[in-house]
């Protein structure tokens, strides 16, 4: 980590290094798939959509090279202690963040079918959500470089807020349905839209837990604030009698 | 690598010395231990327990007093003028430091390897024998069996139950470094100590000496010093990490190698000692 003293062997030092760097630069493409894909939604850019969905394979392939360098240091260097968590950190957010690009190109999917669909609805809440994520998306990588665990537990508390803004665009989605079938399809892309954003949410507390872990040696606790109550939604009234 | 218990009757099995003693208790327990090389402060107010039927490593750089640690366990300091020990060694409840110690009835209840194999140029079976025949008189067939069941536990009787009249300066470096460790456990010590009794072997041979001390400790509490981390890893339930003189950390292996709580313990296994 970056206040310890070096590591004798100045070519681990510089595999630890190089490790961190790799991630930096996966977090930075995730970074910007995320923004781009919620850019793509608010302002109904088809193009900027397929240019988040054709740069994903670039992700995957950051993610098979980092986990391959992590499984090179295990074999060659044999890391214990804080360098050993260091790694385990390392293949474990390459796969949040993998997943993460997963979901930004599925927002980039979906964000092109509802270009072409009428302006009916207000995004206002999903841009709000995307932005809260972002947000925390970045402070989550930035927690990683700087191992830093204030930072990790900030981002692992802050997730509540986008589980919040999910359930409100949620239950609207579900009123404009109600009143219009016709609207089902668009609301069913953006429904799933803000469940991909929530996911990415959920992926981002995963890095802050694995940060701090890989910082301090101790877990966070198993309890963290959630707010995501959709899964419970059941429809008080689904005849819509009076 | 599995070792067979050897068969043998009941009468002939070494007993544990006080078959009562619940395992996980603390085999040893030093309190307030201070050792002196004349004026040479060695070891500074150390406090450990080494649990019954245990591995505990000691790590440390060179001259962090871990090696006078085991000298002090076996009193060999007492072969040397003007070292000292002051405070409690506490082996099975009894203080091995204090001066009326029956230091022949110590070194019978804590066996000693050392780092180079130490065999003496006589054959593999007197070798086992040489500490038995000091300590008891049995009779020629209960000697052979407490050499066969020495060997066995030390992995080698089958490498060889053949050759047993050969001299062990014939064997390989890793036989006889397992010869000597059959030798330490034939006169059924309590304590087994390894002075990193690894290091001058080749790493198959090393393996099968880390399997060895895997089966010894269900019958003998061991204490290991080594400069491989990883060795200390793979035998030990304990670590203790110690560094000029003083005990710095001690705790289970898994979280010494994984989340070290002193900073110290961590920049030497980490390899950031300066």
């Amino acid at each position: 980590m970056p206040d310890e003293p070096k590591h004798i062997v100045a070519s681990f030092e510089a595999d630890l290094k190089k490790l961190r760097d790799m991630i930096a630069v996966m977090g930075g493409l995730v970074e910007r798939a995320v923004a781009d894909a919620a850019a793509a939604l608010l302002t109904r850019n088809a193009d900027l959509a397929a240019s988040v969905i054709e740069h994903d394979p670039q992700i995957d392939a950051e993610e098979r090279a980092i986990e391959q360098f992590a499984v090179r240091l295990l074999a060659l260097r044999q890391p214990v202690a804080d360098d050993l968590r260091q790694v385990i950190q390392a293949l474990k957010v390459v796969t949040d963040l993998e997943r993460m690009g997963d979901y930004a190109a599925n927002i980039a999917k979906r964000s092109i079918v509802i270009s072409q669909a009428a302006s009916r609805f207000s995004l206002s809440g999903l841009g709000q959500m995307a932005a809260l994520v972002q947000q925390n998306l970045k402070s989550s990588i930035d927690a990683v470089g700087e191992a830093d665990p204030q930072k990790a537990i900030a981002v692992w508390g802050a997730d509540q807020a986008v589980d919040d803004l999910y359930n409100t665009i949620f239950r609207e989605l579900i009123t404009y349905m109600m009143e219009d079938a016709r609207s089902i399809t668009a609301c069913t892309h953006l429904l799933f839209i803000a469940k991909n954003l929530e996911r990415i949410g959920d992926h981002t507390t995963n890095i802050a837990e694995l940060t701090y872990y890989a910082v301090t040696g101790e877990s966070l606790p198993d309890f963290r604030p959630k707010g995501d109550q959709t899964s419970a939604y059941v429809h008080a009234n689904p005849t819509g009698h009076q | 690598m599995k070792i067979a218990s050897p068969k043998m009757p009941e009468a002939a099995l070494p007993q544990p010395l006080t078959p009562n003693a619940p395992i996980s208790a603390a085999r040893v327990s030093i309190r307030n231990l201070n050792f002196y090389y004349g004026a040479n402060h060695a070891l500074r107010n150390i406090n450990i327990d080494f649990p019954d039927r245990q591995t505990t490593a000691m790590i440390g750089p060179s001259g962090c007093g871990k090696s006078t640690l085991l000298r002090v366990l076996n009193r060999m300091y007492d072969l040397y003028p003007g070292q000292r020990a002051e405070g409690e060694v506490l082996l099975s409840g009894e203080n091995i430091i204090s001066p009326g110690l029956n230091l022949h009835r110590l070194r019978r209840r804590v066996g000693m390897v050392f780092q180079k194999p130490t065999p003496f140029p006589k054959s593999v079976y007197e070798n086992v024998i040489f500490g038995v025949r000091l300590h008891e008189k049995l009779s020629k067939s209960e000697l052979d069996e407490r050499v066969e069941w020495a060997l066995t536990r030390a992995a080698l009787w089958g490498e060889v139950k053949d050759r047993l009249n050969a001299s062990a300066l014939s064997l390989s470096g890793g036989q006889q470094q397992r010869l000597c460790i059959a030798r330490s456990i034939a006169v059924r010590p309590e304590v087994l100590l390894l002075d990193e009794p690894t290091s001058a072997l080749d790493p198959i041979s090393t393996l099968k000496i880390e399997e060895l001390v895997d089966e010894l400790k269900r019958d003998f509490t061991i204490v290991i010093v080594t400069h491989n981390m990883q060795q200390a890893g793979r035998c030990a339930d304990q670590v203790a990490f110690f560094y000029l003189g003083e005990l710095v950390e001690a705790g289970p292996a898994t979280q010494i190698f994984t989340a070290p709580r002193e900073r110290k313990t961590q920049e030497y296994i980490t390899g950031r000692f300066g």
